[in-house]
């Protein structure tokens, strides 16, 4: 018995030593698709719109990448997951890469083998009440009924803040934005706490969003950003780079309107550099030259990305804060291209 | 004789093998099953070759590390410093106990249900076929759903329960009270019901990851211990009976034996129950039962209940009418016939599809994820697993502990069914 198991495993090893998969690079080439895993709905994150076409913050990096790698934005399919189910996806191959709110941390880095590699937005974790349950403070919340979504951060975070302040509450574990949301206007929870950002666009999708407030405290550091599987690095370094072309070219003045204009005229070697004027930046990566040309023409710089999608003059209304580029104060630096 | 010579000595060939029979149907099986471990080594070594190119390996220690989430619903002490493995221990306690609830109730209302649509009376059968066809053709998960979202969004907000001073200057009524003398309050939480406690308890036994409260299995053994000896005591009577002709009575007795002991114990020990009361944001003390839970046993048990009672109808129908006929020929009532004559014989008939039908409801309990029930698939299969990211480790886990319950209530069921099916001697 254990030597006909053992000649099986020999037989199959044989089988599957010619299965060596090709990098994600190729495998998306070869499909002519970028598979993107996206929120089940998140407005002004990753939703689909009234046509069908999703739209978001998120969801314009993923376009970016298409753009970059596939030189054609809309060739993407995004697949809606939610917070329990997007890293197995990922690890799963059923997607390519992952842009869903999620938070970068040494877990999920080490842990889950997953490969963070950029932060799109820096966050941190809030609660949002109704204005009529007259609670100020997060640490008012003792003895409170609290809506989470499971497989989250934020679920780990909830615990240890409640600890510490001695406070203590009741979990509703809630499986996606939707479900948080019906739970919370119905009652079933007095609080819902997630990311603040996803407080606000959960909100703005609200009947009543004057009716709700969210409290000042902010009980977490949040760094949200694209992810892709640990080992490809070619692959997180085509994601990273869309993502930092994105944000040279908020830098450089670089909007989707101007691209064509600029990368005819410019005399920046850097801007150069980056459009695919000069040098072989694409060729290092294994994508067009005009890469990066392509995303921004695709999507705009990432100011415009926020503007358009969570900004202050949407319903979402989020101001940049830390999310403001290096040079006026926030924390969003790119490392030069060179 | 002589004539026949001796059997020629069987010389073996390989080709026998395939073409004599008698070597047939073994080299086959054979075959099959160096090919069926063939095809396991090639699964096995598949995955172990794919997670080392992801850079993981199966390793079940996560059950050991601190777990970090908190759970609402739990039959054990569990707080976010507990580990994962008894995260999962509250989880298939959880499970257990809609099973287990499911289980019995169901099959009261199965046996209840499909007694009445033999009913003679033409409304009531009726009404018991349109009961099991609405159940029973509806998917169990809308059911669930439906359930919860009935209680959830019906049922008042706990501040709905708040008197103020003012109200009470106003002589105004709060806009939803509490039931049965204030013990029970269902809010759009949970319902609150009063929780049983006793002053002295006899402890707590640590078993890893699972928490023995030595009060209740002390309990549970008196009680066993009181029906055993009821047990005795009827069967003594029925000995007497047989040899004198009279039956002593002894209802006085096993009354006294079936609670006298368990009533006297929990005196002793301080038995009281503690009341919810409105405090702050929710309902404070009592035992708090989540919707998801009601909403879970409730619509399983209604379906599951409609599928029973057909299989309780078809025993029924089963044993032929001269039974009854001739229970009725000795004077017995309906009533009497049914639970004395033809039920008993219809168990014979009921009990294996009764088996399968317990075995889909506990497997079907997993269908709490429509409502975020918190069994093991729920903690182990859902936040374990996604924060550890051990998904095969967490997968394997589950399915061998499914099997487990599964083969455990085949085990005891056939055991009943073996009790009850017809004796041949
Ligand atoms: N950043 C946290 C939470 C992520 C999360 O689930 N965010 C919510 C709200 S910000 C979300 O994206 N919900 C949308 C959905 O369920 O589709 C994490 O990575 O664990």
């Amino acid at each position: 018995m254990t030597k006909s198991v053992f000649l099986g495993t020999l037989a199959a090893s044989a089988l599957v030593a010619g299965f060596a998969s090709a990098g994600t690079l190729d495998d998306v080439k070869a499909r002519g698709e970028l598979i993107c895993g996206s929120n089940t709905g998140l407005t002004g994150f990753g939703a689909p719109d009234a046509n069908g076409e999703w739209q978001g913050f998120d969801v314009a990096l993923c376009r970016a990448v298409a753009a970059a790698v596939l030189g054609d934005a809309t060739k993407v399919k995004f697949v809606p997951t939610t917070g329990e189910t997007r890293f197995t996806a990922l690890a799963s191959g059923e997607v390519d890469l992952l842009v869903r709110n999620s938070t970068w941390t040494f877990s999920r880095d080490n842990d889950l083998k997953l490969d963070f590699v950029a932060v799109n937005y820096y966050d941190g974790q809030g609660f949002m009440v109704k204005k009529d349950l007259g609670v100020t403070s997060a640490k008012e919340l003792d003895g409170a009924t609290v809506c989470i979504q499971t497989g989250t951060t934020t679920e780990l975070n909830l615990a240890d803040f409640f600890k510490f302040n001695n406070i203590t509450y009741t979990p509703v574990t809630v499986a996606d934005d939707a479900e948080a949301q019906r739970q919370y206007l119905a009652g079933a929870c007095d609080a819902f706490t997630t990311d603040a950002s996803g407080l606000a666009a959960s909100r703005a999708t609200m009947p009543d969003p004057a009716n709700h407030i969210i409290l000042p405290e902010i009980i977490s550091k949040e760094p949200l950003g694209p992810v892709v599987r640990h080992g490809d690095n070619n692959w997180g370094d085509i994601v990273r780079w869309t993502y930092y072309a994105l944000l040279i070219a908020e830098e450089k003045g670089i909007t989707q309107a101007n691209v064509d204009e600029i990368a005819a005229s410019s005399t920046d070697p850097e801007v150069r550099r980056l459009l695919g004027v000069e040098g072989e930046t694409g060729a290092m990566m294994g994508v067009d030259n005009a890469w990066a040309h392509n995303a921004i023409k695709a999507v705009g710089n990432y100011g415009e990305i926020f503007a358009a999608n969570i900004g202050e003059s949407t319903p979402i209304g989020l101001a940049r804060g830390l999310n403001e580029l290096w040079s006026k104060g926030g924390l969003q630096y790119a490392p030069p291209v060179r | 004789m002589a004539y026949v010579a001796d059997a020629p000595k069987a010389s073996f060939r390989p080709s026998m093998l395939i073409y004599d029979t008698r070597y047939r149907s073994i080299t086959i099986q054979v075959i099959v099953l160096l090919l069926a471990v063939l095809f396991v080594g090639w699964l096995a070594d598949n995955t172990i070759q794919n997670l080392a190119a992801k850079d993981k390996d199966i390793n079940f220690s996560f059950l050991w590390n601190r777990a970090g989430y908190d759970l609402d619903q739990q039959l054990i002490p569990y707080t976010n410093d507990s580990t994962h493995g008894r995260a999962a221990m509250v989880g298939l306690l959880n499970t257990l106990a809609v099973a287990f609830l499911g289980c019995i109730f169901s099959t009261i209302l199965g046996v209840f249900i499909g007694v009445l649509r033999l009913s003679k009376n033409w409304l009531v059968s009726r009404l018991m076929t349109v009961y099991i066809e609405m159940f029973r053709n509806v998917p169990l998960l809308l059911w669930i759903i439906m359930v919860f979202v009935i209680f959830s969004e019906i049922a008042p907000a706990p501040k709905d329960f708040k008197v103020t001073d003012e109200m009470i200057a106003a002589g105004e009524l709060p806009k939803a009270s509490m039931m049965f003398m204030d013990s029970v309050a269902v809010t759009n939480r949970g319902t609150n019901i009063p929780m049983p406690l006793v002053e002295h308890p006899l402890g707590y036994v640590n078993l890893g990851f699972a928490t023995a409260n030595l009060t209740v299995v002390a309990l549970f053994a008196l009680i066993g211990a009181s029906i055993y000896a009821n047990r005795r005591v009827a069967r003594h009577a029925r000995a007497v009976q047989e040899a004198t002709g009279d039956r002593p009575t002894i209802w006085w007795k096993s009354l006294l034996i079936l609670f006298a002991p368990s009533i006297f114990f929990l005196w002793a020990l301080g038995f009281h129950l503690e009341y919810p009361e409105l405090k702050g944001f929710n309902f404070k003390g009592g035992l708090n039962v989540a919707h998801s839970f009601t909403a879970l046993l409730l619509a399983l048990v209604l379906y599951y209940g409609a599928v029973i009672a057909e299989t309780v109808r078809s025993g029924i129908i089963a044993i032929s009418n001269g039974q009854s006929e001739a229970a009725f020929a000795l004077g017995l009532r309906p009533g009497r016939t049914m639970r004395l004559v033809i039920l008993p014989q219809a168990l014979r008939v009921i009990i294996p599809p009764l088996i399968s039908q317990f075995l889909s409801l506990t497997k079907d309990t997993s269908l709490g994820i429509g409502v975020s029930y918190l069994d093991l698939r729920g903690t182990l299969g859902g936040i374990t697993l996604n924060q550890t990211g051990r998904e095969l480790e967490c997968m394997l886990l589950m399915m061998l502990i499914y099997l487990l319950i599964s083969l455990l209530i085949s085990f005891v069921m056939n055991i009943y069914n073996h009790s009850v099916k017809l004796k041949e001697r």
